[in-house]
């Protein structure tokens, strides 16, 4: 039974838009499932002690040269997303090799990815004329606006199965990482750094691998909410704002298991809709309030989110595992 | 164009200015993260508060302006040692980053609780300072204010840090987190007052911002970035350092934005600040060990 688990889940879920096609509950799914990719792709780094604020800068490079690309060259997004997901590759790689090399973690890693998310939204104010600026920007349709070709649809359904194969390739990535040799080097990279060296891990290297994993993942991720939104703006797909949301999110679901991201998400969308229905505008902030404090209370009594809290209730893990292994 | 321009005399001076605002930004978290080794992300949410607290009291209650400023920079303080107590303390032992965290969890919660409390309109004291006419070149007071008082602040900072009993014992803790309470050192008590005075020092900057800046909620993500840079690119917890810094920043800004647009002149500071840090890690004035 528990084998079968996952999969009765997973056609259950696939089987859902057939049978229950309200727009609204099915937009706040998509946004569920977009945004949990997204969780998931900073919880691969985040796991491993590798905190980055660097990742509201990896969606916007993925969101912006896909839209930019297709707008301006007439690139489909086919050819377009797999660009910005190289050039936020590229960035990692740029951001991420001189940290590594020179033994940058803890605070300076997170301030020094911070100055990447800084950099792509002062980058795409500053280029307004092509970006449109913090006004935002706006993928052409393509005609009547449902193509593959262009990765538009009309109907929420389409979008909905998207989104879930998107999110079923996030949790797959996952699990192939959390079974590779990567995952182990990363552990004890974690644990202590000179004592993995001396064993024999390329510390650099394997650090190396899983951020440009997770930034192109995270890439990847900018690119199909600004397909399926058709509106992205420096605000909602880049700068600190999003990179600290990511962090919140993944915590306060728990980043050490593979659903607590997702679960981080579902949570917090949640709670936004659900403030924005019941109070309207008076709700304005409300929800941020709720987060932060959340999120300050999170840190301090439970280090292992909601969900992974309610499965360790259940059953201790066989490792006790600290919170963020320390630098 | 010839190095004597005017225009660039003008942007280099503008940036000297701009640099002594900067290094008053850097000024209370550098210090904070030397000798309590935290990163308070939410460090510009105070200076916001501090703005919104000198809006209330000199443009609603009408207290005179060095009045109000003497109580923000009291009250931020105030703000400062209640962070450290509600959300640090029980953190100090825990993995560095997630004090940062923590700290991002207020950095959202004061950011929208102004949002809630005081609405996203864009307020300013309606103080217009005049600008300045040296030799054709225009300077804005605002900023020559903020320049002479991030000095004054400099200076009072090491002096209280040199001369002064509680000062040594600060920087005794920064050197040695292991040995000093060995010694006799109230680190509990110390922690705290260096909290108080790194808010203080936020409180101050916010009485200088409040002039050239229009009070929002949000108004923390513009000076966010530019500070913790400057504290990395000087060296965390290296006040010297992160003078420096400052003044490279501004300068860079300052004249990217004479020929450029001020987005570009953050884009190449930001940009330069990652090359730097390719070359000493460490930080600008960091000892090679």
């Amino acid at each position: 039974m528990r084998r079968l688990a996952p999969w009765i889940a997973g056609a259950a879920l696939v089987a859902l838009p057939f049978v229950y096609h309200q727009p609204y509950p099915l937009h706040i799914l998509v946004l569920v499932l977009i945004w949990s990719f997204v969780y998931t792709s900073w919880s691969m780094m985040g796991r491993f002690g590798l905190v980055s604020l660097g990742h509201g800068g990896f969606m916007g490079i993925g969101a912006y040269v896909t839209a930019l690309l297709w707008n301006y060259l007439h690139v489909s997004p086919w050819i377009g997303i797999p660009a910005g997901m190289l050039a936020a590759g590229a960035a990692g790689v740029l951001i991420g090799y001189p940290c590594f090399r020179f033994r940058i973690t803890g605070h300076n890693f997170a301030l020094l990815t911070l100055a990447l998310s800084a950099i792509v939204l002062q980058v795409v104010t500053a280029t307004r004329d092509f970006t449109g600026g913090s006004l935002g920007f706006t993928p052409n349709r393509y005609h009547d606006g449902s193509s593959i070709y262009a990765l538009q649809f009309n109907d929420k359904t389409t979008w909905y199965l998207v989104a879930l194969g998107v999110w079923a390739a996030g949790m797959a990535v996952r699990y192939w990482v959390e079974r590779s040799m990567l995952r182990y080097a990363l552990e004890a990279i974690a644990e202590d750094e000179d004592a993995a060296a001396a064993a024999g891990v390329h510390v650099t290297a394997e650090k190396l691998k899983i951020t440009v994993i997770s930034a192109m993942m995270t890439a990847f991720a900018g690119a199909i909410y600004c397909q399926y939104q058709m509106f992205i703006s420096p605000d909602t797909v880049s700068g600190i704002a999003v990179s600290l949301q990511m962090v919140f999110a993944a915590v306060v679901g728990g980043i050490y298991i593979p659903l607590g991201p997702t679960f981080g998400a579902l949570i917090t969308i949640l709670l936004t809709e659900f403030l924005r229905i019941s109070f309207g505008t008076a709700a304005i902030g409300w929800d941020n309030v709720i987060y932060g404090t959340l999120l300050v209370v999170f840190i301090i009594f439970l280090p292992q989110g909601l969900l992974g809290s309610i499965i360790g209730w259940r059953k201790p893990l066989p490792a006790a595992r600290t919170p963020a292994p320390a630098e | 164009m010839g190095i004597f321009d005017i225009y660039l005399l003008e942007a280099l001076l503008n940036g000297v200015l701009l640099g002594g605002v900067f290094a008053l930004l850097g000024l209370g978290l550098n210090l904070v993260f030397g000798v309590i080794d935290v990163v308070w992300i939410c460090y510009a949410e105070l200076i916001m508060l501090g703005m919104y607290g000198m809006y209330f009291l000199y443009a609603t209650y009408h207290v005179p302006f060095l009045l109000a400023a003497i109580i923000c920079v009291c009250g931020v303080g105030g703000v400062g040692v209640v962070l450290h107590i509600v959300v640090i303390q029980p953190l100090l032992g825990t993995a560095p980053i997630n004090q940062l965290l923590a700290t991002g969890g207020v950095l959202f919660f004061l950011q929208s609780a102004a949002t809630v409390a005081f609405g996203i309109d864009f307020r300013n004291l309606g103080i217009r300072l005049p600008i300045l006419d040296v030799s054709g070149m225009f300077v804005s007071y605002a900023r020559l204010l903020a320049f002479g008082v991030a000095l004054a602040g400099m200076v009072a900072l090491y002096l209280f840090l040199s001369r002064s009993y509680t000062g040594t014992a600060i920087r005794a803790i920064a050197q040695d987190r292991q040995i000093m309470p060995l010694m006799g050192v109230d680190t509990r008590r110390l922690y705290i007052i260096t909290s108080a005075i790194g808010g203080a020092l936020a409180g101050l900057a916010s009485c200088l911002l409040v002039l050239q800046y229009d009070v929002q909620p949000f108004i923390g993500l513009t000076f966010a970035p530019i500070t913790f840079l400057i504290c990395v690119l000087g060296g965390l917890g290296n006040m010297v350092g992160g003078f420096v810094a400052a003044f490279l920043f501004a300068e860079i800004i300052s004249v990217a934005g004479l020929y450029l647009d001020l987005e570009w002149g953050y884009v190449f500071a930001f940009g330069f600040f990652v090359v730097l840090m390719f070359m000493r890690p460490q930080g600008l004035l960091a000892r090679r060990s």
